[in-house]
């Protein structure tokens, strides 16, 4: 086996084990009350922390096309939500913006 | 609340699919250019199924960093899905093991954010036909980055980079209009993420790791007093 695959392998044994630690221990407990809301609010901080700082750099050296782009899909998903149009809509108004 | 069915999963995997086959495309095309062969290439995407940290490996890998090195980084940039798996799970039913050992596998930045959000009670079909869709959009995208090189205008694959920020703002924004917890949280952790990033400089895994425990642990202890209220 090569050692790239080798590293391959590593790599998803450490991925993977955290990603299912939680349905191993936690499923079918009766969980405390603050465990619960602490995981109940990971949704937020987790989407939160995905978007800043990295959203700036979503097209590189184009701060302000990465905004214009994103501006579409809060208008959007504000006014009608879904999330198809809103992200279809951003690849499309960053390409514009990109082209011109 | 009605209970999410196969057939919603695979709906809600259409934005999914289409922020990730162009990034899946253009880490195949990065794989080749490094000299990986393709059974490498897929592996990355088959058995690891990481997105950034596919992209880290392969830069390390091309800058000859140490195996042990390689394995740290990967760790600490995807354990922040220990927290993701965790609050998934704490929504649904009951999953026996076997399941849980395949559930466990799909979940992803983006598969967990859907899901998190998606209206009605999370099932486990739901959410396996959700990450099945996204894992064999990435595998493929990969393979046909791979062997064919990018199929898209170089302005559209550089423009397709904006999409799975803005599938993160469409689940975010519609959660404004319910509840002011929303807005607090995601603008808090946002930017102690960006100040751990930015000024601290702490490398993308520690700092959301830190910012995803810190900010949710502060939403405990400002809310915990009116969710009380809820639960009793």
């Amino acid at each position: 086996m090569s050692k790239v695959m080798l590293l391959i392998i590593g790599m998803a044994i450490v991925t993977y084990i955290p990603r299912v630690i939680p349905f191993f221990t936690i499923s079918n407990k009766e969980l405390p009350n603050k465990l619960k809301l602490f995981l109940e609010f990971v949704p937020y901080t987790a989407l939160g922390a995905l978007l800043m700082p990295g959203v700036i750099t979503a097209i590189p050296n184009q701060p302000l096309i990465s905004l214009a782009g994103l501006s579409f899909a809060c208008f959007y998903s504000w006014k009608k939500g879904g999330m198809i149009i809103p992200v279809v809509g951003s690849i499309t108004v960053v390409f514009i913006l990109l082209l011109i | 609340m009605n209970r999410l069915k196969s057939s919603d999963g695979f709906k809600a995997a259409i934005p999914i699919m289409i922020g990730y086959v162009p990034v899946a495309m253009a880490f195949g095309i990065l794989a080749r250019n490094n000299g990986l062969t393709i059974l490498e290439t897929i592996s990355f995407s088959f058995i690891l199924y990481a997105g950034a940290s596919q992209f880290i490996g392969i830069s390390m890998i091309a800058i000859g960093a140490g195996f042990g090195e390689i394995i740290l980084a990967t760790f600490l940039l995807n354990f922040r899905h220990f927290f993701m798996s965790a609050s998934l799970v704490a929504k649904l039913q009951s999953i026996p093991k076997h399941k849980g050992a395949i559930l466990g596998f799909g979940v992803t930045d983006e598969v967990f954010s859907v899901a998190s959000f998606a209206e009605g009670q999370l099932s486990e079909r739901y959410l396996f036909s959700l990450e099945i869709s996204s894992y064999l959009s990435w595998v493929a995208g990969t393979a046909v980055g791979f062997s064919m090189g990018s199929l898209l205008p170089e302005t559209l694959q550089v423009a397709m980079g904006i999409g799975l920020f803005a599938l993160f703002v469409s689940i975010l924004v519609p959660e404004l209009k319910k509840t002011s917890k929303a807005l607090v949280l995601a603008a808090l952790s946002g930017g102690v993420n960006s100040i751990l990033n930015l000024v601290f400089m702490l490398p993308q895994g520690w700092s959301l790791v830190i910012t995803i425990i810190l900010v949710s642990f502060i939403g405990v202890f400002v809310y915990a007093k009116e969710e009380e209220v809820v639960y009793e």
